[in-house]
């Protein structure tokens, strides 16, 4: 027996008391999740030294326009996933919200329009909850359903072509900046804060992870499943909504072919941070790196002259990636 | 320990495991001699489930070496020790559900046809499994579903795989803890029928009385560390239960009596269809009321019932005095009636969540100010709960999945320490954790009843029934069979009623064709 060995060992051991009760700042950082924010600094340097226009405050300024839809879908997507469940619809309820949101502002006015197209987005969100909730249908083909009818109203709706003709001043929420920064950035960094409060300091926020780290354990433990699980897609559709109308106003104008496959990207930011499908495991921290890679890798992709065929292989190789490493680290614990 | 004649089969010298925060293993020895059955014990969180991790190859140990007949040998996974004769049967199965026996036994070996292309001979797989199954004795068909078998049955499907990899050496985590009395029996005929073959068994339990009955030798682990190695013949109980423990307990049940008081819990007519019928019955403050039955007499369904967990077809449930028929658990819970489940696993706790936020999931109310939770007034109340039931946990904000078996059902209970809870329903809250924690948990069933807290304590162990109950229910086919005081109750009385008239079908749960 090493006797030597042992005692290096015990002394990597904390005491049992020393639990630190308040953790600094540092510490509260999750050290283990490390390596989105390293994957992401490796790739500025790569694209900034390939291109140095990427450095430019016109380029950070776009890029965080281009993220910002990706970024609201993908904190409903963050909720969903992390109840152990998914929201597959998001992708067509942009569409819808375009349509609804469009047709409602031409016979309301802007606000009108606004509202029209969240409430449809929330609703569409309510339906999707109670299916799954209460009448316990699987969340995955719940929302592949939705994702396909939701597609279809907004055609219907829109009898398939662009609504067009919306007010001017509309074009803020897409387009306008509120001092340097554009405006669905600051939208989605309000989202993602309010998110984060829900997320960690709300008993709502800890019931999504209850219900996905043990969903019967939750349930002998006082937890309202159908309560919460639908609340968890009310605010999936909601966020869908908000998205939507930003969308909108970019291409000002409601689009029935809107965000086709913007669902497979949320997922992929979930999954990027450290999300786990099986629920329970992840944040909006997390969810957040995974949305600055992914749009940070099409933005400099593109800056360094990769066809986009090309971008979505690497896009897709960096996934793979990224999960393998993540689980490579977990077995070994 | 001195050299003997004999050479170990298997030998591990001074195995050390660490895991971040903990050090699992520190230098453990263990030697395992051909055609013996050696007992390993140890509380839960000892290290007993670590170190047949690291001879199954599951875990890579930091230190230490590890002989087979003398050999060193290098262990990289689990292949590596299924090729030396290693085979371990787990607590939780590793069987297909959907699949037969028969190919169950051979999952990843099954025979081909000679010239067939790699195509499966469904012919020789039948045969070949019924040879492994006939040579054991092992009464299943090799094509039955594995999902359609009882536990003890699909215990032995994970016995013939283990048999026809020919294991030397099978370990066993537990496996009577799901079994009845019969079942046991038999499994112990098989066990010894293996060592008549010269096959080693490395067997894990916290039923003392098994390790009488079956072991050769046992070696005790507490803290990661080996106590000693003893023969079992001529070593006590007492003197086993002192190595474990590290101390003396005086008293397995520390039972406090308190004088009932009031009415809690009643109970009237309960009726669910098919399954629960006119159970009706009163629980009084300071009171422990044990309830008894074999498995499958429906007592975890009657809690269920009275948690609000399944709906009930008709009756009434009252707490003190005010009918209270729980719509969900949230209403069972402001009803101030707590349920701690039977399942620990898939019911107690939430595996990737930490320790803190287990303690606290059913009290968060009392931490939210206009909706937003006092994170730090969180932690203390977590901090207190947990000291208090003295949950060995390297901080609070651990996965409760890394805790030890002992410390997971602590945290399960002491989620109801910070509600209002005073009705508790206990459903077999001492199974499958080691002695002090047990010890540990009815002494938190003493505090309870003593602040006048009322306890239904759902057990399938006897002595437990006996020595921690007032009275005693006894259930049979979802029915009230019998009551007794503490005074009236013996085991056979107990036992003779949980029965009922149609005795042998109730235990024949068993081996059946």
């Amino acid at each position: 027996m090493s006797e030597v060995g042992l005692k290096e060992i015990e002394k990597d051991i904390p005491a049992e008391s020393v639990s630190s009760p308040k953790a600094g700042f540092l510490s509260r950082i999750p050290w283990g999740r490390v390596g989105m924010p390293a994957v992401l600094v490796i790739l500025c340097v790569v694209f900034g030294t390939i291109n140095p226009n990427f450095w430019s405050v016109m380029n950070m300024t776009n890029v965080s326009r281009q993220i910002s839809i990706l970024a609201l879908i993908s904190i409903g997507q963050t909720f969903a996933i992390l109840s152990a469940g998914i929201d597959l619809s998001v992708g067509s309820l942009l569409a819808l919200v375009s349509v609804v949101t469009a047709q409602q502002m031409l016979h309301f006015g802007m606000w009108g329009g606004i509202a029209a197209g969240i409430l449809a987005g929330a609703l569409a969100g309510l339906v999707n909850g109670l299916l799954i909730a209460k009448a316990k249908l699987p969340a995955f083909i719940t929302t592949l359903a939705m994702l396909i009818a939701a597609r279809g109203i907004a055609l219907t709706l829109s009898g398939g072509l662009p609504i067009v003709d919306l007010p001017e001043q509309f074009m803020f929420f897409g387009a306008g900046k509120i001092g340097p920064i554009p405006v669905p950035a600051v939208i989605a960094i309000v989202a993602f804060i309010l998110a984060h409060i829900i997320l960690t300091r709300t008993r709502f926020g800890r019931y999504v992870y209850a219900m996905g780290s043990n969903e019967e354990a939750a349930v002998l433990s006082g937890v309202s499943v159908v309560r919460n699980k639908t609340l968890v897609y009310v605010i999936s559709g909601t966020l869908a909504g908000i998205a939507g109308v930003v969308l909108t106003s970019r291409v000002i104008s409601g689009q029935p072919t809107l965000g086709d496959g913007q669902e497979v990207y949320a997922i992929a930011a979930v999954v990027l941070g450290g999300g786990k499908m099986s629920g329970g495991v992840g944040g909006m921290w997390q969810t957040l790196m995974g949305v600055i890679v992914l749009g940070v890798l099409a933005n400099g992709l593109n800056l360094i002259e990769v066809s986009s065929y090309v971008q979505n292989i690497v896009i897709g190789v960096i996934i793979v990636l990224a999960v393998y490493v993540d689980l490579a680290r977990e077995r070994r614990r | 320990m001195s050299v003997e004649a004999v050479t170990p089969f298997v030998e591990m010298r001074g195995i050390v495991k660490q895991f971040p925060g903990v050090l699992a293993l520190r230098g453990v020895n263990l030697d395992v001699r051909p055609a013996e059955v050696h007992v390993l014990l140890g509380e839960n969180g000892a290290g007993k489930s670590t170190l047949i991790k690291v001879l199954s190859g599951v875990y890579a140990p930091n230190a230490g070496e590890i002989l087979f007949e003398g050999k060193p040998v290098h262990i990289r996974g689990p292949h590596d020790a299924q090729a030396l004769g290693v085979s371990t049967i787990y607590q939780e199965f590793n069987l297909v559900p959907e699949m037969s026996v028969a190919e169950n036994i051979f999952l990843g070996r099954e025979p081909r046809f000679s010239h067939g292309f790699g195509l499966l001979d469904r012919g020789k797989l039948m045969v070949q499994a019924r040879e492994v199954l006939s040579k054991f004795d092992i009464k299943v068909a090799p094509d039955t579903i594995v999902k359609r078998l009882g536990v003890a049955q699909q215990q032995m499907v994970e016995i013939a795989k283990a048999l026809s990899l020919n294991a030397r050496v099978i370990i066993m985590d537990e496996p009577t803890a799901v079994l009845t009395a019969r079942e046991i029996d038999h499994l112990f005929k098989m066990i010894q029928d293996f060592k008549q073959r010269g096959i080693s068994i490395i067997y894990i339990s916290h039923r003392l009385e098994e390790v009488k009955r079956i072991g050769d030798r046992a070696t005790v682990l507490r803290d990661g560390a080996v106590v000693g190695t003893v023969p079992v013949a001529g070593t006590p109980i007492d003197e086993v239960i002192r190595m474990m423990v590290g101390r003396d307990l005086k008293d397995k049940f520390p039972k406090t009596s308190v004088e009932p008081g009031e009415e809690i819990l009643r109970v009237e007519n309960l009726e669910r269809k098919g399954i629960l019928h006119n159970i009706s019955f009163r629980l009084r403050r300071g009171e422990i009321l044990g309830v008894a039955g074999l498995v499958g007499s429906k007592r975890t369904e009657m809690a269920r019932a009275i948690f609000g967990v399944d709906k009930i077809d008709s009756g009434k449930i009252f707490v003190d005095g005010q009918l209270k028929n729980m719509k969900s658990t949230a209403h069972a819970i402001r009803s101030r009636v707590a349920l701690v489940p039977e399942d620990r696993k898939r019911q107690g706790i939430l595996p990737c969540m930490s320790v803190k936020e287990n303690i606290t999931l059913s009290m968060l109310k009392k931490f939210a100010r206009i909706g937003i939770l006092d994170l730090g007034k969180e932690r203390k109340s977590a901090q207190g709960h947990a000291n208090s039931m003295r949950i060995a946990t390297p901080n609070l904000d651990r996965w409760v999945m890394y805790l030890s078996g002992g410390n997971q059902q602590k945290a399960v209970i002491a989620k109801w320490l910070g509600t209002e809870a005073e009705v508790f329903l206990f459903d077999e809250p001492t199974r499958g954790i080691d002695v002090g924690a047990k010890v540990e948990v009815y002494q938190l069933m003493g505090e309870l009843v003593k602040r006048g807290a009322a306890i239904l304590m759902i057990s399938s162990e006897l002595p437990e029934i006996l020595g921690m109950s007032d009275r005693v229910l006894v259930m049979h086919e979802g029915r009230l069979a019998g009551e007794f005081t503490r005074e009236e109750a013996t085991q056979e009385k107990i036992l003779s009623c949980a029965l009922g008239s149609t005795s042998e079908q109730q235990i024949e749960t068993g081996v059946q064709a």
